[in-house]
């Protein structure tokens, strides 16, 4: 595999690249801070026991007129690369986002319009090599809209909607989209937050996500039980919801 | 019912507060009073001194910044788990040159307490391997030391208990192994004398050596317990195949009700385990996971102590004290009607050159205590005989040693006090721990 990761200095993103690594897949890293970046890299150049060398560009998920020299460099680097993994985003609770607009706004651009466009350029970047796998990881908060992620959610169901999209139209000719729904994973992104029940680690995250790349699945649950928790939760009349004050 | 709630050591006595994690451990310790990794010491080591509700948790800072597969250095960031680094170098034939006894610390932790093993008789404590530490003092500075560079922070900060500063990086020297795999021989000893002298004897054929004690038994079986004798199998004599760790397949899901583990259940537990090895020698060739981390198998086992939970009592008792100063101890145990559900007895090597390390030369006792409302009078008493034989307390397993007690046993202190006030004049450096034994000196 040679896979271009964006967003693997931390939380999940770090986890996905390490699985990835220790399969002794390239892997090159994109990001916004390059000498972050830089310690990741030999992170996972440790992580694969010294087998593969690891080279990252910076990428900013808020300045999209990077994006396709970045994983123009990312595809030289790998000398074509066949998987794109997307980890980046921005989370707020709800109290947050409401109260600022204008991060709001950001984290709106960020996790659907900018993403999106990222996928955009990944797509044809893919489909230029005959295809391969595009891996973003979206969210369950997006399959319902709940009091709790009403923000945050939105961005997510509007990625998932693109996503399934994206499967639909160029699923038969050679791109794997894979679709990533994680609940509520203890990272420092949601530290600080109480975990709600079947709360899960980055790392069986990351082991949930590789099996999806290799099998093609174009939607994953992770941890699992999340499948069930939001067939329920699709299942429910809105006025249970408001009862359960959802 | 002691609440359960807050943080904790591995000896659950709860403290309001929480751990703020980060990737970025240059940004989140900035200000910080306290790091903590994995929680594994006994005691308030690493729960915040009152006033605090917090703590850094360096966990999630763990890369591995670079390793030379010539000479064997590793430089990592302070939360890189023990567990994470076996199971990458094992493979490449390296192993961590001194491991306590489980494998899910910090290497961040692992220099705070500059822990020991079961070769300290021949590789000393963690700090002897550790080349260079990146900390960032009281002040906010970012600081390289090392035995040439900031030396006496340097030493200080080797089982300093992470008050000189939050341990960002470490760079360590791994021990280059000839196979993956561990030539055990175990030794059933009937009593006292002869553990001690299986102990001694043993120092000068194997590198790795541990006794595990009945301290249950009384009369001519006091003391009785099994040896367990290890060295690096020859890549002849080893399986071809690299071992992977065992997995946490069974785990306490629950606190077991305080009182479970009395001094009857225990002596049963002890006697079942003596009996168990029912040839006086056996011989046998074990994965390194298995020799080194047999309580690891079973996830938070700390949990069968109920919730009041356990401290640990672990000191050294110089040679000079004699086979009479570690008899003591179980004598004084059974006399006070406490009981330890695990006792481990260590012969130590020389002091290594951290200001608080804990070993010396002498033999190392750990006694596995449940709390109860005596257990303050129990930890006292003994170490009142720790003192009367001139030895002293492991601070990583401590939550009750009194501050006059420590400063008895420990005549390093007022020097290692003065290198923490050097680095650290307004104390902003702080612990439950250090706190309760230092006072406003720490």
């Amino acid at each position: 595999m040679k896979a271009a990761v964006l967003g693997a200095s931390k939380g999940v993103g770090r986890a996905i690249a390490r699985a990835l690594a220790e399969q002794g897949a390239q892997i090159h890293l994109l990001g916004r801070d390059l000498e972050d970046l830089t310690r990741s890299a030999a992170d996972l150049e440790q992580r694969s026991g010294g087998k593969i060398k690891v080279l990252a560009t910076a990428c900013d998920l808020e300045k999209p007129e990077g994006f396709h020299a970045a994983l123009d460099e990312a595809d030289r680097a790998l000398a074509g690369l066949d998987t794109v993994v997307i980890t980046a985003g921005l989370f707020g609770v709800q109290t947050a986002l409401e109260n600022d607009l204008e991060f709001t706004r950001r984290m709106l651009t960020v996790n659907f319009a900018n993403t999106v466009v990222f996928c955009e350029h990944a797509r044809q970047k893919l489909m230029s090599h005959g295809g391969g796998t595009l891996c973003v990881v979206s969210s369950v908060a997006g399959e319902r809209g709940r009091k709790p992620v009403v923000l945050y959610g939105a961005s997510k169901a509007g990625l998932s909607a693109y996503l399934e999209g994206l499967d639909h139209k160029w699923h038969a000719e050679g791109l794997r989209v894979v679709n990533v729904k994680p609940g509520f994973v203890k990272t420092s992104m949601t530290e600080g937050l109480t975990p709600p029940p079947f709360a899960g680690e980055p790392e069986q995250v990351a082991r949930d996500v590789v099996r999806a790349i290799e099998r093609g699945s174009p939607v994953v649950y992770t941890p699992r039980i999340w499948a069930l928790v939001m067939f329920v939760i699709r299942l429910l009349p809105r006025f249970i919801m408001r009862k359960l004050n959802f | 019912m002691p609440k359960q709630t807050g943080l904790s050591g591995w000896g659950r006595t709860f403290v309001p507060g929480h751990e703020t994690r980060s990737e970025d451990l240059v940004a989140v310790t900035r200000g910080a009073s306290l790091s903590r990794g994995l929680g594994r010491s006994y005691g308030d080591a690493s729960l915040p001194a009152e006033g605090s509700d917090q703590v850094v948790g360096t966990t999630l800072a763990d890369r591995i910044l670079s390793f030379d597969d010539t000479s064997g250095v590793i430089r990592a960031e302070a939360g890189l788990c023990l567990s994470d680094m076996n199971r990458l170098f094992l493979p490449r034939g390296f192993f961590t040159p001194v491991t306590p006894g489980t494998r899910f610390v910090t290497l961040g932790g692992m220099v705070a307490s500059d822990v020991h093993g079961k070769n300290h008789h021949v590789a000393g404590t963690i700090g002897r391997h550790v080349q260079s530490l990146k900390l960032r003092v009281a002040d906010g500075r970012i600081i390289d030391c090392s035995r040439e560079e900031e030396r006496e922070l340097f030493l200080a900060t080797l089982g300093g208990m992470g008050l000189t500063g939050h341990i960002l990086e470490v760079e360590l020297k791994l021990e280059r192994i000839p196979s993956p795999w561990i030539h055990q021989e175990t030794f059933r000893l009937e009593n006292l004398d002869a553990m001690l002298r299986a102990l001694k004897d043993s120092s000068d054929k194997w590198p790795m050596t541990v006794g595990w004690m009945d301290t249950v038994a009384t009369g001519k079986q006091l003391g009785r317990g099994i040896l367990y004798c290890g060295r690096w199998a020859e890549p002849s004599e080893a399986p071809q195949r690299v071992p992977k760790p065992q997995e946490q397949k069974i785990g306490m899901p629950f606190a077991l009700p305080s009182g479970v583990l009395n001094r009857f259940t225990i002596g049963m537990f002890n006697r079942l385990i003596y009996l168990s090895h029912h040839k006086p020698h056996k011989t046998a060739m074990v994965d390194p996971y298995t020799y080194f981390y047999p309580l690891d198998f079973v996830r938070q086992w700390n949990l069968a102590y109920g919730k009041r939970g356990v401290t640990q009592h672990q000191a050294v008792i110089p040679n000079e004290a004699g086979p009479d100063g570690i008899r003591g101890l179980i004598e004084l145990l059974a006399k006070l009607g406490a009981s330890s559900f695990l006792s481990v007895i260590k012969d130590c090597g020389p002091e290594g050159e951290g200001l608080l390390s804990f070993p010396r030369p002498g033999m190392s006792l750990a006694l596995d205590i449940p709390i109860n409302e005596n257990t303050q009078n129990v930890i006292d008493q003994l170490n009142q005989h720790v003192l009367s034989c001139g030895g002293r307390i492991y601070l990583t397993k401590d939550g009750l040693t009194r501050a006059e007690d420590f400063r008895a046993m420990e005549p390093r202190l007022d020097q290692f006090l003065a290198v923490k006030h050097k680095w650290d004049p307004d104390d902003r450096l702080r612990s439950a721990q250090s706190e309760r034994l230092f006072g406003g000196h720490a």
